[in-house]
């Protein structure tokens, strides 16, 4: 077997396979069927979120220690879960895996200590947020140089600063604050919720319309010295964090794009213009073909960099690149998606438009999703 | 279990296929992109790059990618797998991918001019019955398929071959013949009764030198120089009977016409992959070399910085690599779908028709971004932009290429999806 697995393989364990089923399923029954309901309203339907528990998603890689199923740490399933879920929708599909991500963090970067503390209240039956902030309000923002700062004061530290596009900012229990130390250090600093100098406003964007993206604004937040992820040599792995939530923001892009491609598929079949299915129109054909080749090719990129995470490979060079492929074709499937429906993809009863608007995030989320 | 790392196997082969191609390939490239036709002496020592010769090309067997007896990777894309069934295997199929990138990135020019790499020896490997191949003995065959009238519409030939006692008499005109020159063999796409359509085209084996076959032109290119292009005409060119491939018999039935012609371009499914890791070795060729000229000149990549935040030169260099990774990975899919005995029409065609146009992107952009550095005939760059070209139109272009992965994600008929 160990021969076997050195091979290049594309086939799903027996495992993988029955939770894609299940996964599917519930993204077609739970986020696809609220999908254009949610982005309307602009709020995460009740309910929603509780329901994903079913799912596991914060339950299974808790260590058993700390009230969850110690499974093991798997980046690919992490991908493979994120684009079934994405198919049925970007938005609450991120929202869903939130908690994960930070989870996924904290047993990358923290202490037993820490992990205790901060994943034992997220074992939970009912949802649980928690989050991560590293996004900032800038233009030229680069991940790995946050400018919101963690000042060290006595055995306590401070921090300030804006961060953006938190998702389910202003419920979550703890806010995994990314910021640079004096000296440079990026670091990871767990802010409690209800934490004295944090004003956190949720925010809406040109997509991601049902969730919680909040601005969180940090005026001198006083946190503990424990509260900084790992201890001693051992603290945030910054490069880490960025590539690991590049490729899950790739994976829920190949679940949308994954829904574009079918949606516009029977479109184009089923639409008769100049009287035949404009399907048989190269132009529109070509645009479709182009949109399943491209796909596949992210497909293709990002599994490999989850694939080579999950076997202690160097992942990051795999990760970037699949962001850089991901945040432009991913795009252009979601702009040639509307293209392909004319004006009926411009009218909001078509769903085109909101994966055009959600899709628009790839290349521009940072620092959540992380598988 | 997902992987997509290669095996043990291949990674010995890609590693030893790329230093081939840069100790024996890259130095004389230049050499035959300017002398274009001249013989290439140093060929006899290249055959073992496709050829038996190729060290290491057995060692895969635990990989299934074991060779047949041949060792050269056209028998390997054919040959038969005698391994456990249930076993994922990366076989002759993705070892080609593999090798072929490699050959290509050395120099593809002269990888088209290696004996017996091309589609001729290709559909021999497939086709013929094992007393064919015994009597046909050791060919290096070019192909025949293009005619002044028929490009990808190659269902519409109008060369004849009509049966004349134990003879078939062949009459036509072929271009495009890649290797038709230093080749001694050319399979010739002929139909039997042009009324009859797609079922009736059938492919023949004729020897150089067979009287009423003429090598009437060598084309001149923009690229891929060191590899001939011929045109031949056909005048009563009278071959054995046995010197068709497979059956003679035209199907009656519109089901069995299909599945007949089906057959003849399944080749191409086989093929695709390999032209598709041609323009990826061509592609790859013109990044690593952009990339030393651009690092001499300072520029730096880290692989992490958002690309807004890079330079233009470096976000450009992770746009062309990103591109031909997810085409490299589109063609050994491909392969090893192949390899595993799955239906994989759609993604050969899909890995071509990603990689001809990463491999155009890829080798024009270098040039660019290497000012007079790319555009001078001092260095490689100006030459891998002319031969990737090429790359994007042989063995279906691009568009044929979409037509197929449309037709197939669509689910329309050739007559729907014109």
């Amino acid at each position: 077997m160990s021969e076997q697995a050195a091979v290049f393989d594309l086939t799903l364990t027996e495992e993988q396979r029955i939770t894609r089923e299940s996964m599917q399923r519930f993204a077609n029954s739970e986020l696809k069927k609220i999908s254009r309901e949610a982005d309307e309203a602009g709020e995460t339907p009740k309910g929603f979120l509780d329901k994903t528990c079913d799912l596991g998603l914060s339950l299974l890689p808790i260590p058993e220690a700390f009230g969850g199923a110690g499974m093991p740490r798997s980046p690919i399933s992490n991908v493979l879960n994120a684009e079934d879920l994405g198919k049925g929708d970007f938005s609450l599909a991120l929202a869903a895996l939130t908690p994960l991500a930070f989870i996924n963090t904290v047993i990358d970067n923290g202490t037993e200590a820490q992990q205790e503390k901060y994943l034992t209240p997220l074992a939970d039956e009912k949802f649980k947020a928690a989050t991560i902030a590293l996004m900032e309000p800038k233009a030229t923002f680069e991940p790995s140089a946050p400018e919101t700062t963690a000042k060290k004061s006595g055995d306590k530290y401070v921090l300030n600063g804006t961060k953006v596009n938190v998702v389910l900012g202003t419920t979550a229990e703890f806010i995994l604050v990314i910021a640079q130390e004096e000296g440079g250090n990026v670091e990871g600093f767990v802010v409690e919720k209800g934490t004295a100098g944090l004003t956190i406003e949720s925010k809406k964007n040109m997509g991601l319309r049902p969730i919680d993206t909040s601005t969180i604004v940090l005026d001198n937040v006083t946190v503990e010295a424990s509260a900084k992820l790992g201890e001693g040599q051992k603290s945030l792995d910054i490069v880490r964090l960025i590539a690991l939530s590049r490729v899950g923001v790739c994976a829920l892009a190949l679940g949308t794009c994954e829904a574009v491609l079918e949606y516009t598929t029977q479109y184009a079949n089923e639409r008769i213009a100049f009287g035949e299915p404009i399907a048989y129109r190269q132009s529109i054909a070509f645009m479709i073909a182009n949109m399943a080749i491209e796909l596949e090719g992210m497909r293709l990129l990002v599994w490999r960099a989850a694939a080579r995470a999950e076997r202690g490979l160097d992942y990051h060079k795999d990760a970037y690149l699949a962001y850089v492929l991901c945040s432009e074709k991913a795009m252009e499937i979601g702009n040639n998606g509307v293209q392909v429906l004319g004006g009926h993809g411009f009218i909001r009863e078509h769903p085109v438009e909101l994966w055009y608007r959600n899709l628009r995030a790839v290349g521009i989320l940072e620092g959540c999703a992380t598988v | 279990m997902i992987n997509l790392e290669l095996s043990e196997g291949l990674k010995n082969m890609d590693q030893l296929t790329r230093g081939l191609a840069e100790g024996m390939l890259r130095p004389i490239s230049r050499k035959y992109d300017i002398q274009e036709h001249a013989d290439i002496p140093e060929m006899k020592q290249l055959e073992g790059l496709m050829g038996g010769g190729m060290p290491g090309a057995k060692k895969d067997a635990k990989a299934g990618a074991e060779s047949s007896e041949g060792g050269d990777v056209m028998s390997t894309l054919f040959s038969s797998d005698k391994s456990n069934p249930d076993e994922i295997k990366n076989g002759g199929q993705m070892t080609a991918v593999v090798t072929v990138s490699n050959i290509a990135w050395g120099c593809c020019g002269l990888m088209l001019a290696l004996p017996g790499g091309g589609l001729g020896n290709a559909a021999i490997q497939s086709v013929a019955t094992p007393e064919q191949k015994a009597r046909f003995g050791k060919v290096y065959a070019a192909m025949a398929i293009t005619e002044p009238g028929t490009g990808s519409d190659s269902s519409n030939v109008s060369t004849t071959a009509e049966l004349d006692g134990d003879e078939w008499v062949l009459n036509g005109e072929k271009i495009f013949v890649t290797a038709g020159n230093r080749c001694n063999t050319v399979v010739v796409w002929a139909t039997l009764d042009k009324a009859k359509g797609k079922a009736a085209i059938k492919s023949f084996v004729v020897p150089k030198g067979t009287p009423g076959m003429d090598m009437v032109r060598m084309e001149k290119k923009m690229g891929i120089r060191a590899s001939d292009t011929c045109a031949f005409t056909f005048t009563n060119c009278r071959i054995p009977k046995d010197n068709i491939l497979g059956s003679a018999e035209v199907a009656d039935t519109e089901e069995a016409r299909k599945k007949a012609f089906g057959g003849v371009m399944q080749t191409f499914d086989n093929t695709r992959p390999m032209v598709a890791a041609m323009a990826i070795g061509v592609g790859q060729a013109s990044l690593d070399m952009s990339k030393k000229i651009l690092s001499k000149e300072g520029m730096k990549q880290d692989y992490t910085k958002r690309i807004y935040n890079c330079s233009a030169s470096e976000a450009e260099l992770y746009r062309m690599e990103a591109d031909l990774e997810s085409a490299r990975l589109l063609a050994l899919k491909a392969g090893w779908m192949a390899d595993n005995k799955l239906p994989n029409s759609k993604e050969a065609s899909m890995s071509k028709a990603k990689a001809g146009r990463a491999g155009s992107y890829a080798s024009l952009k270098a040039v660019e971004l290497c000012q007079s550095l790319g555009y001078s005939t001092d260095n490689l760059l100006e030459k891998f932009a002319r031969d990737s070209k090429i790359l994007d139109i042989f063995e279906g272009t691009q568009q044929i290429q979409q037509l197929i992965v449309a037709r197939n994600v669509l689910g329309l008929s050739s007559r729907e999806l014109k």
